[in-house]
């Protein structure tokens, strides 16, 4: 395999573009160093917060992260789209415990912004080959019978500018485009008795209600089988940048099929050929002809640290921790490498270990100092286990974009900071 | 596609036409009984897909001779005056021959295996930041413009309701389904755990690329 940043294609061409106004943007695992500890805080003084009363009840009626954790946030990478409301942000899955992700933390992908969606005026139609073609309010959707389920949502461009070699530096560039929360919602298939679904029916268009008009053709059996609409995460009800009032959830499958906003269903006897699954969303393999309808997330792993943003501060035990999933199930095993790929340990998984699900896992290691190369290898229920990055170009290329579910590599260095590397 | 559009929703409409005005469903039909039956006036204002084959297209008709200029008022400041693109925004001319190559050119002309899709997404989603407010009219003769830009059709072809399901785009075939995946290793193969013989030499540094964006913290 060859390492191939240099060479011209589309994602490396804007690279370049991009890395001429990104100056010098190396110190990026410096953020995550901890400030100097102040003494007089520290025992035996007492601290400064100890003898003052704090803030009382209400001061933040909705409770926000400390300050001290405001480095926490969804990023972009500005060069990688032309305007802000098209666009990207990434998970800060390096600053994450735990499977949950919290509601302001979970990655955006937007087509045409968020649009401000009024509840009271919200409605969800259901239309074409069915009985009956209805519109429900948000309140129908709530009294129909109630699933809480988790799911991870993943984009399938998420690591797509890595098919040609390491490009960016951060574990929230390369792997953020995925989050995991509880989704409450009503399924499908309930619905789909309400409005009577007529046998020639095999296909839905969901389409959203944002100014993108975001559609996606779904096949039945995947809507009869767990998709839900969704009115709530985490507990909450829907973040606006995630769907406010409700979304399409659609377990283990690319998540530009979770429409967003979600105003129409269509039930109709073939596939709809809407603009995102057709330009977009489709893998072009090496001899120019592309996959179509390459629905499911397969089994992926990720070390969120040590990572770039999270470098090996000393020398001795630490928790190597990381995130693994899959769209077909389980995770079943979380094999780690600190020497890449040659030799693998299975690591701890810490449950509960659901389906179409993050699952964490940890190991402990000792750092003596010297370099490392660490690599995460998951294993799903079905037997599936993770490819190299060599694997997948050689039976797919470097242009497809979508699927990249490769196994990553972080090479820590002797000064304990961490670097996105392609080994060959 | 609706069925009842009062759009006049081209040449499928007639199969499903007696759907909605039927009696009202009995309540052992509904097992909730929950939301309101669509009116077809509803159904038809938020009904705006367009189907390869034609269902869903909008009676309306446009070419490129009158797109021209539709096109320069609303599409050229992001995708240029001839479908280059401008700054980041998406080419839309060009790429013939490139798919398989190293750097792929993905263009309406180029990639986009439906004409129908150019409808429907151009008329949902433009122009960006003023969707759905485009005529059928208009919307047709941006379409025009689009494929003749594309050396897809001449100048004063009329695209239509009635032939938008139909004109062929020079890469109709260039997709395949099913999803071959697993497809690039045995599932249920053990993987090797201790000496396995990979490469292990470090070929390619995301530091050296040096296009990540810089913490502000």
């Amino acid at each position: 395999m060859k390492d191939d940043n240099t060479k011209g294609g589309a994602l490396s061409r804007r690279s370049l573009i991009g890395g001429a106004a990104a100056l010098g943007s190396v110190g990026l695992a410096k953020a995550a160093v901890g400030a100097e500890s102040n003494p007089d805080n520290l025992p035996p003084n007492v601290s400064e917060w100890t003898p003052y009363l704090g803030n009382g009840v209400d001061v933040n009626p909705y409770g926000m992260p400390s300050p001290y954790e405001e480095h926490v946030i969804r990023r972009n990478v500005e060069w990688l789209t032309a305007s802000t409301e098209s666009s990207v942000n990434f998970t800060p899955l390096h600053e994450l415990e735990g499977f949950v992700t919290p509601n302001g933390l979970c990655f955006e992908r937007h087509h045409g912004g968020v649009p401000e969606v009024i509840p009271s005026d919200y409605r969800l139609m259901i239309n074409g080959l069915v009985d009956r073609e209805l519109i429900f309010t948000l309140d129908d959707l709530k009294r129909f019978p109630q699933t809480n389920r988790f799911y991870f949502l993943e984009c399938a461009a998420n690591g797509g500018m890595e098919w040609r070699g390491a490009q960016l530096n951060g574990c929230q560039y390369t792997f953020g485009m995925v989050h995991n929360v509880q989704y409450t919602g009503v399924l499908l298939k309930d619905l789909a008795r309400e409005v009577g679904v007529k046998p020639e029916a095999k296909w839905i268009m969901a389409e959203g209600g944002d100014s993108s008009g975001m559609n996606r053709s779904i096949p039945i059996e995947k809507i009869m089988d767990d998709c839900m609409i969704a009115w709530a995460m985490n507990g909450e009800a829907l973040r606006p940048e995630q769907g406010y009032p409700a979304r399409l959830v659609v377990p283990g499958w690319e998540g530009n099929m979770w429409v967003k906003w979600i105003r129409r269903l269509e039930f109709g006897d073939m596939p709809y050929m809407a603009r995102e699954e057709t330009s977009k969303y489709t893998d072009l393999m090496k001899d120019g002809k592309a996959r179509m309808f390459t629905w499911v997330m397969d089994a992926k792993s990720v070390v969120t640290s040590p990572s770039p943003e999270k470098p090996v501060l000393e020398k001795g035990v630490h928790q190597l921790r990381g995130l693994a999933w899959s769209g077909r199930g389980k995770i079943i095993r979380v094999d780690v490498s600190l020497d890449g790929g040659r030799n693998w340990k299975t690591a701890d998984l810490h449950g509960p270990v659901l389906d179409k699900c993050l699952t964490r896992f940890t190991m402990p290691f000792d750092w003596n100092g010297e370099e490392m190369m660490v690599q995460s290898r998951a294993m799903d229920e079905t037997g599936y286990v993770q490819p190299t990055i060599d694997a997948l170009q050689a039976e797919r290329g470097v242009n497809s974009i979508y699927h990249n579910n490769a196994i990553a590599t972080w090479l820590v260095n002797k000064d304990g900071s961490v670097d996105n590397v392609r080994l060959g | 596609m609706s069925t009842m559009s009062g759009l006049v929703k081209a040449t499928f409409a007639g199969g499903f036409m007696l759907v909605l005005t039927s009696a009202p469903a009995l309540p052992a039909d509904r097992p909730f009984n929950l939301g309101k039956i669509a009116t077809a006036e509803e159904v038809a204002g938020w009904d705006i897909d367009v189907r390869p084959d034609g269902l869903g297209a909008p009676v309306g008709m446009g070419n490129a001779i009158d797109g021209e200029e539709v096109y320069a008022d609303l599409c050229a400041a992001c995708h240029g005056d001839f479908g280059e693109g401008v700054d980041r925004w998406p080419e839309l001319v060009g790429g013939e021959g490139s798919l398989g190559t190293h750097d792929p050119l993905k263009t309406t002309g180029s990639y986009w295996p439906y004409a129908s899709t150019l409808y429907d997404y151009v008329y949902r989603a433009m122009p960006f930041g003023e969707s759905q407010s485009l005529s059928y009219d208009e919307t047709y003769q941006i379409v025009a413009f689009l494929l003749y830009m594309n050396d897809i059709i001449e100048d004063d072809f009329d695209v239509s309701h009635e032939n938008i399901g139909s004109i062929e785009m020079p890469n109709r075939d260039g997709f395949f389904m099913p999803d071959p995946r697993p497809d690039v290793q045995a599932v249920n193969v053990e993987p090797c755990m201790t000496n396995c013989n990979v490469a292990t030499n470090i070929i390619g540094r995301a530091r050296d690329i040096d296009v990540t964006p810089e913490s502000e913290s």
